[in-house]
């Protein structure tokens, strides 16, 4: 589950038959950050409405899979119960992709918000309408669409009633081939840049995460998306229109699409749009370059915020699905150890979770693999005074996961990863996102049957074996608050040990920038 | 198609469910008339310390067997408080509904044990923190507070600190007596729903639910005082806060007008997150961070809320235009197209977000709860397409020309935004 829809306030428009949860990307028609202005329900536990988010995907009919000759794939898979449809759309190359031929550090701060400058920019109208009409063309037919730059693609994404698919694909082409990117508009994009720039000041968890990935993947892999003050004074039209010529093209893309549609009515509406685009090649991804230690920033809150991560497996190894049912019982769920034994037993917080996120594997310009890289990402908020007991026990629960694990507890997280994928049938769009993703990852949509049979073959012996062997070791620690923690058994044992932890250095994972 | 079905328990509680069997997942929750306006001083932020206190254990079930029973089950659990009700919910695979049933009906006869009480205050305290340090810092709460006054609809949902650290368990458990009886209920289910059976589980485990004795009703508050830790100045100082927040809030339809259609509309028409005025004025330029408006309906009254975020040196100039867009609507109407515009976004929306049960869940459970009315997804979408561009300039003349209640929060000195570099 990606940090920050974790983190996401339970903050949602509540009116009758109309539940919108709140977004996180970074988009045009939504505001910057989660949408924390409507009804203000409190709930139990945090990141209520931000249903099915769990890295797994699966499907009642095969996933058809083409790929065109510039390089697209597209993925499809009819939900014909349903009545909607939805795609999603990755180009590799995101924030990364910002360094491209870059050597110095001061020019790669400059150039900190361009792939999401350009994501603005190329909304700012195309094809045949201008910014204002392609909005209502949008409106007019149902779609409810975004688009968002991550650490290694840009994407844009829609859901919509399911007549409004075919439309809506000739509009995602327009927007992606044929944008117009006005330079009058342009200081008003920049404008929009500085003003999410601001937010995450003002936002202790997120800037927290952001700090804490920074960390973990270093400074070319865990770039934030975010501009800064130096690349506002810095970018410029030809930046944006650079980058924009590099990095969106079919090669490498995906396209999937789920819901109620007609199969070769989409077939041919995504050969008309994106058949004769041109192809490109991807850069690849920058290693990851972890910085240790610990870091304190201050700030005068009423908690303190902290962030701690570790190095782990990515999605696609062989052992992937064994680690992540050890993640899963450490912190998915009210029943897990961390709400149970952090808030439950001891009320040390209110939120405290662990997840995993992974990056894929990559080839750089010279056709050196680089590998895929993971970690796992965690997060307390808890008052300055409880703030070190509670880092210590989150650690302490982390480190000691295999001491007691019970079958139990593999067993509800086993019925909880079944529930979700049934529930995943419900909605076009994650299903969409699901598929983009394993394909993205893996390479391919991993079969319904094969994720069923992985998951349920999994035992607890091999769980207590794989964290026994890999007990995380060394942490990055990143605190926001009033005081910097000091002492405490985990400080003074990360601080004696620097270094990688030992697990396999591999991360990433991405689309939840 | 979904069917909708209703059934009055004999102890009084509804029951009523939008059933489609064509659904993977059925959402089932218990409605409970018990939020922050129903509190007085000394109950102030019991309605969600108590919605904590109910998966703290029942008479059979331990605290963990509770949640331990809910992620057994799968599925989406949670439950939440507002002004004016507590949820509690899931969602899980129908050959689960019977389990859940039980599991969610028992929760509602809670422990509530002293020692319990004391662990949770601690997590409550840390929510109250948490939001203290989220934007926009109080603002919402104070123009609630400054609007209504700081009892009824304009008590603080969490409380303060000052009334968590002071409360009693006696209390809580006398709150609860008053608040959770069946016809204070409403159990709700929707999706893939078997109701017959849902009726007979609830008629038994929940009759004996009037047998709770009915507490001494507590002395009326002393209005002449300010409850612990409440303020009413609308000027607040976040010395940290590198943006500006403004909060604004005046009248609109209650929950049960026929009007309130027309009124989401007009919001959504001035201040929409994408494609409404307020969005090309500010949010298109740069001016502004968020720039918008929602209504908020209520059993009784209802509210509009504008929300405006931008850097403090543009705050002035912000809100010029924010009433320059707004009094234009008022002034000079609307456009056919960009009534149809609204019209076709939020129908499409309606039917995205009614494919989830989860979802559907909420508009029939709190409505019946407040209303006792049901809108199907098709009356809900005919609601929206029959308002006329004079509905909404009536809504425009009734509700955008009144005096709004102003909560700005920012720090009194600008703050400059500086991260420290990424050392070792």
């Amino acid at each position: 589950m990606g940090y920050q829809q974790l983190a996401a306030s339970s903050i949602t428009i509540f009116h009758e038959g109309l539940v919108a949860s709140s977004t996180t990307v970074f988009t045009r028609d939504s505001s910057p950050r989660p949408l924390r202005y409507a009804q203000r329900l409190f709930s139990f536990q945090p990141g209520v409405f931000a249903l099915s988010s769990i890295d797994l995907t699966a499907a009642s009919s095969p996933v058809q899979t083409r790929r065109l000759a510039n390089g697209m794939t597209v993925l499809w898979q009819p939900m014909p119960w349903l009545r909607t449809a939805a795609y999603t759309f990755w180009m590799p190359g995101g924030v990364t992709a910002e360094l491209d031929g870059i050597d110095e550090d001061e020019e790669a701060d400059a150039r900190c918000g361009l792939s999401a400058l350009t994501v603005e920019m190329v909304q700012r109208g195309a094809g045949a309408y201008n910014s204002r009409q392609f909005v209502a063309a949008e409106d007019n037919l149902g779609i409810t669409s975004n688009g968002a730059a991550s650490t290694s693609m840009t994407g844009f994404s829609a859901a919509m009633p399911a007549d409004s698919l075919v439309p809506a694909i000739g509009l995602l082409a327009d927007q992606v081939r044929r944008p117009h990117l006005p330079i009058d508009q342009f200081e008003d994009a920049k404008l929009m840049l500085r003003q999410e720039m601001l937010a995450n000041q003002d936002e202790p968890t997120q800037r927290l995460m952001r700090r804490l990935r920074q960390r973990q993947y270093g400074r070319a892999l865990g770039r934030s998306a975010v501009a800064s003050e130096l690349s506002l004074e810095s970018l410029s039209m030809e930046h944006v229109r650079e980058f924009y010529l590099e990095q969106y093209h079919a090669g490498s893309s995906i396209l999937s699409i789920a819901g109620n549609f007609d199969e070769a009515a989409v077939c041919d509406a995504v050969d008309a749009a994106f058949g004769d685009w041109k192809t490109g090649s991807w850069g690849g991804l920058p290693a990851a370059e972890p910085i240790d230690g610990h870091e304190h920033i201050e700030l005068p809150s009423s908690q303190t915020h902290i962030g701690f991560s570790y190095d782990n497996i990515p999605y696609g190894h062989p052992d992937y699905f064994i680690m992540r049912a050890g993640v899963g019982i450490l912190s998915d769920g009210m029943s897990s150890r961390l709400f149970d034994r952090v808030r439950e037993q001891h009320g040390l917080c209110y939120s405290v979770w662990a997840s995993t996120h992974s990056i894929a594997s990559s080839t750089d310009r010279e056709g050196n693999a680089v590998p895929a890289t993971a970690a796992v990402f965690g997060y307390a908020g808890t008052t300055p005074q409880r703030a070190q007991q509670t880092l210590d026990l989150t650690i302490h629960e982390v480190q000691h996961l295999c001491d007691d694990l019970s079958e139990d507890e593999l067993e509800r997280w086993k019925v909880r990863i079944q529930s979700s994928l049934i529930m995943e049938q419900e909605s076009a769009g994650s299903r969409a996102g699901s598929m983009a993703s394993d394909q993205f990852q893996l390479g391919r949509v991993m079969p319904t049957e094969e994720l069923e049979a992985a998951i349920e073959s999994i035992q607890l012996d091999q769980i207590k074996q794989y964290f026994q062997a890999h007990t995380p070791q060394s942490f990055r620690i990143v605190t926001i608050g009033s005081e910097p923690l000091a002492g405490g058994s985990v400080w003074s044992e990360t601080n004696e040990a620097p270094g990688r932890g030992t697990a396999p250095a591999l991360s990433t994972g991405d689309n939840d920038e | 198609m979904s069917e909708f079905r209703t059934a009055t328990l004999p102890n009084g509680l509804q029951v009523v469910a939008d059933v489609d069997n064509r659904g993977y997942s059925a959402a089932i929750g218990y409605f409970v008339r018990a939020g922050a306006r129903d509190e007085t001083d000394a109950q102030s932020g019991l309605s969600h310390f108590l919605e904590h206190m109910m998966f703290k254990g029942t008479a059979t079930r331990s605290a963990a067997d509770v949640n331990r029973e809910l992620d057994e089950l799968g599925g989406q659990s949670n439950a939440y408080t507002s002004e004016e009700q507590t949820v509690y919910y899931a969602a899980v695979l129908p050959k689960y509904q019977r389990r859940m049933v039980d599991l969610l009906s028992d929760m509602m006869r809670p422990r509530l044990e002293e020692e319990d009480f004391a662990m949770e205050r601690h997590v409550i305290l840390e929510e109250i923190a948490k939001y203290e340090d989220q934007p926009p810092f109080g603002a919402f709460e104070r123009a609630m507070e400054c609007c209504y006054g700081p009892r009824g609809l304009g008590r603080r949902v969490l409380g303060t600190a000052e009334s968590i650290e002071s409360m009693h368990v006696d209390t809580m458990r006398d709150y609860f007596r008053t608040r959770y009886r069946p016809a204070n209920m409403v159990l709700a289910a929707s999706g893939n729903v078997d109701f017959d059976d849902l009726v007979d589980q609830a008629s038994q485990s929940t009759a004996d639910w009037n047998e709770l004795p009915l507490p001494a009703p507590l002395p009326p508050d002393d209005d002449s005082q300010l409850p612990a830790g409440i303020a009413l100045d609308p000027r607040l100082n976040i010395p940290d806060a590198t943006q500006a927040y403004r909060v604004t809030l005046s009248g609109g339809p209650s929950m049960a007008s026929a009007d309130r259609f027309a009124m989401r509309l007009l919001a959504s028409i001035i201040g929409d997150d994408g494609g409404s005025r307020l969005f090309w004025d500010l949010i298109d330029t740069g001016r502004a961070e968020v720039a918008t408006m929602w209504p908020q309906e209520y059993a009784d009254t209802g509210a509009l809320f504008s929300y405006l975020v931008c850097t403090p040196d543009q705050m002035d100039a912000n809100i010029r235009l924010m009433n320059d867009a707004i009094d234009f609507v008022v002034r000079e109407g609307l456009k056919q197209a960009e009534l149809d515009q609204v019209i076709n976004r939020t129908v499409a929306g309606v039917i995205m977000s009614s494919e989830r049960p989860a979802q559907r869940l909420f508009g029939l459970g709190s409505h019946w709860l407040c209303c006792r009315e049901h809108l199907s997804t098709d009356d809900l979408l005919d609601s929206y397409r029959r308002v006329d561009i004079g509905q909404i300039e009536t809504m425009a003349r009734s509700y955008l020309c009144t005096d709004a209640t102003e909560v700005i929060a920012s720090a009194e000195t600008a703050q400059t935004p500086d991260e420290p570099s990424l050392t070792p």
